[in-house]
């Protein structure tokens, strides 16, 4: 079988321009071969070379003083948590598989980045999800949202990793087109962090993990197109399998591996498999690489060269071995019953050269493939259907007469009603460290001494007790802020993250971010994304809460148009102490409830509903400017927060934000879970009757930022009062923590329900719909 | 006390059993290699949760015939004590040492939360420290944790008492709404009619410290520990 002959129709088939075409032929000096064509092409679409979104991502806040390896250095960036000790999260995209195939596609999404994460000598500890879906009534939807959630679950769950939280949203918009973005952290000691270098002339270069087989051929240059009604049909094999036993063994055999000093540079293979992580190693450590494809251990018979290299089978790792230490690498693979095979080795010629039955197919500067991919700075501009959004005012709508029906459609909504459905299939419990359960504002997890990679014998650090440390994890993203307006929706992503880490008891560290995006060849869908990076890294630098690193995915949209921009945000923060570590419930009867920041945001001309759940859900209506930020005030609320939280008077503490201050109460009353058939509900009596002036779905619905529902202890709520206004944070006492019923009076008239019947509508609603 | 806690490739709650055993409980615990012949000086084993053998072909099928477990088949017989959990009860349930099967959960979902368990019968040195009827807090994960057995082993199992703890609700009944994947009889776990051999698919140690929602489950492991030390017979000594 010969390679087909370059044309230009091939180079366009390969998703390459003219000018990137001619590029390719100055770095050769000559004509690529087929398989460096598809090298080139894998390695400078979007997913890998972030070649449209790179001036972008460079405005990211990216440094503190706790950072230790930054984005874009590594696979995943790592933060300093004190002690010696130090954690490495990322989030990625696995969106386009999942739209294809949402069981494998989802799966295979957990699966790489669990590598991403010890690849750089971390012991992988949790797992979150961010998933996007269109209405949950459509058949299609369902199939997706459930084939979705079993490959998470049957990823995570049988390699052992607790999945601890994450989101869910479900629009229209996202219809055809799921987000599924799957987040991972892992914990090591300073010393231990492994980097992907091919670093050492002459070092051997390892294959360890299965074969390799013609599955998910060039998927990273399928994640970089627009999806149309023919991908399903013939890009199902751009999707890989995944095999999570496999994985288990191969973190358990890394792990142990990297601790004996054998290793010079590890890198797995994800995104375009070998070619990848063989380039991308070798440009790291300035060094060349030099492989022999007929070593690789191959699954399918007669694989050219270029099958082989773009292939994205999973669950492989290349490992650069010191010079002479190959026998350690080779039993501690053997133990633990997994493939391994030497493919070649590192050279000083700063070349990547791929060998195939005695020829060479491939001869490429790596550095130049790796890092000079071309750069585009996209033309934006405001889109058109601002005119429409913007010129929405509230006499547009009635104000309610019935709130409290209102917010039974809001609790039974499925984007706001609990996601039990979802987490119940997750082992969200395994490895013994998951403190708060999902379902609260922010996950926390503890740290104990098993989170941490095998020590080498004899080691002095195995001696070093490991302190009593706890993370908090959430991740958010209102995409419909977003869409009506990028730049404050890229602000209040981050500052809800870090107000849910607030509410736990947490100190921001850093933050690891989506972006699912368009097609940025579109000047609207890349002003959506321009904007909206603008507003992240604002509020990034705000909460000291730096970038990490993260992932982009473009091409977001679907025969029916284009997603709501959804820059996904996964923030990290650290609890000092157990004492500290909050949830969100009500805790006992006679508590007084506090707010702390205003029910309405007098600036804000629509009164927090621009772009809220209750527009959207009771008057279909995505309409007008979300509620704007004021960043500095949020950064004041959740230090005020946090002091509050150490001085040890808050019991509970939630945020307000999709259903405003009414679905915030209605949680806090019916959120604590015991077991199965068992919640814990709890009434409560509010007074809102003091704010006359707006209106009465304002007051309930609207979504002003920088507002946190407390509870504390009678004999407390002087001291919190007084504390919060020293702060300069607004304060108001709404109410008590008694009896079975929410009861809200206003000035419009007191309202009623029981907890009971809310807590039905809110904790069954997904499960009722997803058994029609 | 020692307790060899069985390592298989793909076990996943291995490391959560050593770490309640020794730094939670006091006592003495390492991870047991599957290729290992022998149980070295354990006093009981403990056959952990997890997908061992990536659950290929069917759940606990392949471990065991693993060399480990050919030690604990003779571990067992000698009356040695045996806890398996979630994974490590199938596992026991393949190897004939527990009678009866798990099979997929009624929903064909995975399911994991808080459950109720009641203690069906206090004579074992597994509920030694539980009298009949406590009402336990603890954590399911599973996608096959229903459990099946026909009618005549149903009514050896009763006969025998080896029925030791049985899905309820928070009063202790019985309920069909209590029980999380469809097992016949409500029944959680079970031990074998020298009762030296148990399994259930509840996880004990994921509800052993206060800091983690709950120490229900440590009352089982301590119940072992109490029997061990003070209540076995004198042969087994």
């Amino acid at each position: 079988m010969s390679d087909p002959a370059i044309t230009p129709e091939l180079v366009q088939k390969h998703g390459l321009t003219p000018e990137e075409y001619q590029m390719i032929l100055d770095i050769l000096g000559r004509v690529p071969t087929y398989t460096e064509l598809g090298i080139f092409s894998v390695m400078w679409s979007e997913h890998c070379s972030y070649k449209n979104t790179r001036p972008l991502l460079k405005t990211f806040p990216t440094r503190s003083s706790c950072i230790l390896v930054g984005a874009g250095e590594e696979n995943a960036g790592i933060v300093d948590i004190g002690d010696g000790l130090a954690i490495a999260f990322k989030m990625e995209s696995h969106n386009h598989p999942s739209a294809v195939e949402p069981f494998q596609g989802a799966a295979t999404g957990v699966g790489g980045i669990i590598r991403d994460i010890f690849t750089m000598g971390a012991r992988p500890i949790c797992a979150m999800d961010s998933l996007r879906f269109g209405e949950l009534s459509k058949p299609a939807v369902k199939r997706l949202f459930s084939g979705v959630v079993a490959g998470i679950a049957h990823y995570g769950n049988c390699f052992g990793i607790p999945t601890l939280g994450g989101e869910v949203y479900f629009d229209r918009s996202f219809e055809g087109n799921p987000l599924v973005n799957v987040f991972a952290l892992g914990v090591l000691r300073h010393e231990q962090i492994a980097r992907g270098k091919a670093s050492g002339v002459g070092n051997p270069v390892f294959y360890v993990g299965p074969a390799t087989g013609r599955d998910g051929l060039a998927g990273a240059a399928f994640a970089s197109q627009d999806l149309t009604e023919e991908s399903a049909e013939q890009q199902r094999g751009a999707v890989q399998v995944g095999d999570p036993f496999m994985e288990k063994l191969l973190v358990e055999a890394c792990l142990e591996l990297l601790a004996t000093d054998a290793v010079a540079g590890i890198q797995d293979m994800g995104a375009a498999g070998l070619t990848c992580s063989t380039c991308e190693t070798a440009a790291r450590a300035g060094t060349g690489i030099e492989i022999e494809l007929d070593r690789v251990p191959q699954r399918a018979p007669n694989m050219s060269a270029y099958e082989i290299m773009l292939s994205e089978s999973q669950e492989r790792m290349l490992i650069i071995v010191k010079k002479g230490r190959e026998a350690e690498v080779q039993r501690i693979f053997d133990k633990w019953d997994l493939p391994w095979a030497q493919i070649g080795v590192v050279t000083d010629t700063g070349r990547m050269v791929v060998k195939h039955h005695g020829q060479v197919v491939a001869d490429i500067p790596a550095a130049k493939l790796a890092n000079d991919a071309p750069v585009y700075h996209r033309a934006s501009q405001p889109p058109a259907y601002f005119q429409k959004t913007r010129s929405f005012s509230l006499a547009d709508v009635a104000d309610t007469t019935r709130p409290m029906d209102a917010l039974k459609k809001l609790l039974e909504w499925p984007t706001i009603a609990s996601k039990n459905w979802v987490y119940r299939q997750y082992d969200h419990m395994v490895r013994n460290g998951t403190v708060v359960l999902p379902g609260s504002d922010a996950a926390v997890v503890r740290l104990k001494e098993d989170c941490l990679p095998v020590l080498p014998a004899g080691s002095a650090a195995a001696e070093r007790p490991i302190p009593e440390k706890y993370l908090a994890l959430t991740s958010d993203c209102n995409a419909a802020y977003v869409y009506l307006d990028p730049y404050e929706g890229g602000k209040a992503a981050v500052a809800e993250a870090a107000r849910n880490l607030a509410c736990s008891g947490a100190r921001p560290l850093g933050v690891t971010d989506n972006l699912n995006f368009g097609n940025p060849h579109n000047p609207e869908l890349f002003y959506q994304l321009k904007e909206a990076v603008r507003g992240v890294a604002e509020a990034c630098r705000v909460f000291d809460a730096p970038v990490t690193g993260g992932n982009c995915s473009l091409y977001n949209q679907s025969p029916e148009g284009p997603i709501d921009p959804t820059p996904t945000v996964a923030m990290v923060g650290l609890i000092e102490k157990r004492e500290h570590i909050t949830t969100q419930w009500f805790k006992s009867e006679g508590d007084r409830i506090l707010l702390l920041g205003e029910p309405v945001d007098a600036a804000d001309p629509l009164q927090g509903l621009g772009g809220s759940a209750y527009l959207l859900r009771i008057h279909r209506k995505k309409m007008g400017t979300p509620p704007p930020c004021d960043l500095q005030r949020e950064k004041l609320l959740h230090d005020t927060l946090r002091e509050l939280i150490a001085q040890g008077w808050v019991k509970s503490a939630h945020d307000c934000s999709e259903g405003g201050l009414a679905v915030c109460l209605a949680e806090c009353c019916m959120s604590r879970r015991e077991a199965r058939g068992h919640s814990v509900l709890v009434g409560a009596e509010v007074d809102l009757s003091a704010w006359k002036d707006c209106r009465l779905d304002a007051l309930w619905f609207g979504e002003a930022h920088g507002r946190v529902v407390i509870s504390v202890a009678p004999k407390d709520e002087q001291a919190v009062i007084e504390r919060a206004r020293l702060r300069g944070v607004p304060v108001h006492s709404l109410g008590v923590v008694k009896g079975q019923s929410l009861k809200i009076k206003t000035a419009h008239g007191a309202y009623t329900a029981r907890v009971s019947t809310l807590h039905d509508l809110w904790w069954n609603s997904i499960d009722r719909a997803m058994s029609d | 006390m020692n307790f060899a806690v069985l390592q298989f490739p793909g076990s996943n709650c291995d490391q959560d059993c050593v770490h309640v055993l020794k730094n939670v409980l006091g006592h003495s615990a390492w991870l047991q290699w599957h290729k290992e012949r022998s149980l070295g000086a354990a006093d009981a084993v403990i056959v952990p949760g997890g997908f061992s053998y990536g659950d290929y072909l069917r759940t606990g099928a392949i471990a065991r015939f693993s060399p480990v477990m050919q030690a604990v088949q003779e571990f067992a017989a000698q009356g040695g004590l045996v806890l398996g959990i979630c994974n490590g009860f199938q596992i026991l349930c393949e190897a004939g040492l527990l009678p009866g099967a798990l099979v997929r959960n009624r929903s064909l979902q995975f399911r994991c939360e808080h459950v109720y368990l009641r203690v069906a019968a206090a004579d074992s040195p597994f509920t030694c420290c539980t009298p009949e009827g406590t009402v336990l807090r603890i954590p399911v994960a599973h996608g096959e944790g229903c459990y099946f057995a026909d009618e005549a082993t149903l009514q050896q199992l009763q006969a025998g008492r080896q029925i030791l703890w049985q899905y309820c609700n928070v009063r202790g009944e019985l309920t069909e709404r209590a029980n999380p994947n469809g097992s016949v009889l409500n029944i959680a776990g079970v031990c074998n009619a020298g009762r030296n051999v148990a399994g259930l698919m509840p996880h004990p140690e994921r509800a052993s410290e206060a800091i983690l929602n709950g120490e229900d489950g440590r009352r089982l492991l301590e119940s072992m520990i109490e029997w061990w030390q003070k209540r076995r017979p004198a042969a087994a000594a």
